[in-house]
């Protein structure tokens, strides 16, 4: 299909659907009307589950089943980012040279990051009563630890971040919530029903089964995005395939991807020690770091 | 007023589904992608929106005040970050037909398939 | 005031949304569209769902701009050693 036939195929259609989504749009109810009868009952039933945030009470309570769903194209979302970004044989892993960083980001970064995590953690625990939960305080705790790659550089995040204790959070929490849900059915109700007592409204400890399946939800997220983009940082910075480097033709660094290359580049196996601040020269990877062309190429652009 | 949220959530649609026909680019493409999906955010809040109404939170409100419709906003907040998720899935996609093709241009790899 | 204040980030959404389709350029895009996000986050607000905006922050200015981003740079750094052959796709729109 040619560009141009496809973009009249495009305009027709668009007219179409102009057309008609602006006949339904003056057929909708108006914006800000009153009626809203499921709105209503949502918020009558999250009431009575003494759940403040009717929103999670939705998510976790009446539709907790439909959540389920949504987790699970979550995990298997991230589970086929992470097969398609493997690293294959034909690739190797060089070690990213430490960055230098300017002391007021660093300084900003690290001061920035205990309290992001915080942030995070608190709104996935007060996801009943106030405005937030599992999802949103996931992302925000796993995009918090991320600022320790712009305080620092890759190599001190991967340092703190052991990728595998990630993958197995981000399981463990579709586990939890699977677990949950046969919880309630061993209490003789129905899969994931809100078995637990209610609590008092607006207290940490109200809504059931709601700040368990939060929780689940948080872990889940968290590690999920963690994974993710420990995947897409992986491929960026570190992997490299045989056409990025001249010199890959060596056999042996396809080999042993985690050694001394120094042999093959004798001109540049100094500089990392040199420009690179005390304590990123410890580590067995620091001593065989060399430096490649083509990371140079990035900076330029 | 009445209608502009509901003809905004279209525009942002429209405009997302073009670029997804004119883009020469797999990542602009999901980029796109990424603009039409949020057109349904807006579209599912504003339909749910209340005149005078609060957020569904009944930490520090009366239980019997006018709150805006929770079960929209439940819907859209669940797959906001689903869908990210889902970009980052697509944007894997991308990197391998980088690796297998060696291009990111749709209309490149359809002459290279035939 | 509030019907002023949404309809400002209608507006300052609408145009966001345009602009980060019509910049060609991914990593152009990646920031427009990280203004998007927050746009989106400020009309939530208005809308009064606070849970959605705290969503959309996290997700749509911060994680999906950065793995544009880093696509970006995976791709770009084979260009830069293929002698152009692809150029187009990636670095002139």
């Amino acid at each position: 299909m040619s560009f141009r036939f496809r973009l009249w195929v495009f305009l027709v259609g668009a007219a179409g659907f102009a057309v008609l989504f602006a006949v339904a749009c003056f057929g909708l109810p108006a914006f800000g009307s009153g009626h809203h009868p499921y709105g209503v009952r949502a918020v009558r039933a999250s009431l009575n589950h003494h759940t403040a945030n009717v929103i999670a009470s939705v998510n976790f309570d009446l539709r907790a089943f439909d959540t389920l769903g949504e987790e699970t194209i979550l995990f298997a979302a991230v589970l086929g980012a992470v097969v398609l970004l493997r690293q294959t044989q034909d690739e190797r892993r060089k070690t990213p040279e430490p960055a230098v960083v300017h002391p007021r980001v660093r300084r900003f970064a690290l001061l920035t990051l205990p309290l992001a995590l915080l942030v995070g953690l608190y709104v996935i625990a007060h996801g009943q009563i106030s405005p937030g939960g599992g999802f949103q305080g996931g992302v925000v705790t796993a995009t918090a630890l991320h600022l320790l790659y712009v305080a620092s550089d890759y190599r001190a995040l991967e340092r703190v971040r052991p990728l595998t204790v990630y993958e197995i959070g981000e399981a463990a929490g579709e586990a939890a919530y699977v677990v949950t849900g046969f919880a309630a059915v061993l209490a003789g109700s129905a899969f994931l029903a809100n078995v637990l007592p209610f609590g008092t409204l607006a207290t940490l400890s109200s809504g059931g089964t709601v700040p368990l399946l939060n929780a689940a939800i948080g872990l889940e997220v968290a590690s999920g995005v963690v994974v993710l983009l420990a995947r897409f940082l992986d491929q960026a910075v570190e992997i490299e395939e045989p056409g990025e480097d001249e010199e890959s033709g060596d056999p042996r660094e396809i080999e042993k991807p985690r050694e001394s290359q120094g042999p093959g580049k004798p001109r540049e196996s100094e500089e990392p020690r040199g420009c690179g601040r005390p304590k990123e020269s410890e580590g067995p990877e620091a001593s065989g770091a060399s430096r490649d062309d083509d990371n140079r190429d990035d900076k330029r652009e | 007023m009445t209608v502009l949220p509901y003809l905004v959530a279209g525009w942002i649609f429209l405009i997302g589904v073009y670029g997804l026909v004119t883009s020469r680019n797999l990542i602009h493409a999901v980029g796109c992608l990424a603009v039409t999906q949020s057109s349904t955010y807006v579209l599912l809040l504003a339909v749910g929106y209340r005149n005078g109404g609060t957020a569904p939170v009944f930490s520090d409100a009366p239980t019997d005040s006018r709150v805006v419709d929770p079960v929209v906003q439940a819907l859209a907040l669940t797959d906001i970050v689903v869908g990210a998720t889902v970009t980052a899935l697509l944007l894997a996609l991308v990197l391998q037909l980088r690796k297998r093709h060696g291009t990111v241009d749709p209309d490149a790899l359809s002459e290279l398939k035939g | 005031m509030t019907d002023v204040l949404i309809v400002v980030a209608l507006l300052l959404v609408a145009g966001a949304a345009t602009a980060a389709v019509l910049n060609r350029d991914p990593v152009r895009q990646a920031l427009v569209l990280s203004f998007l996000g927050l746009a989106l986050a400020l009309l939530f607000t208005f809308l009064q769902a606070p849970d959605v905006a705290l969503s959309q922050l996290a997700v749509g200015s911060a994680v999906t701009p950065l793995m544009i981003l880093l696509t970006v740079r995976k791709v770009r750094r084979r260009s830069g050693n293929d002698h152009g052959a692809d150029e187009p796709a990636g670095r002139e729109r």
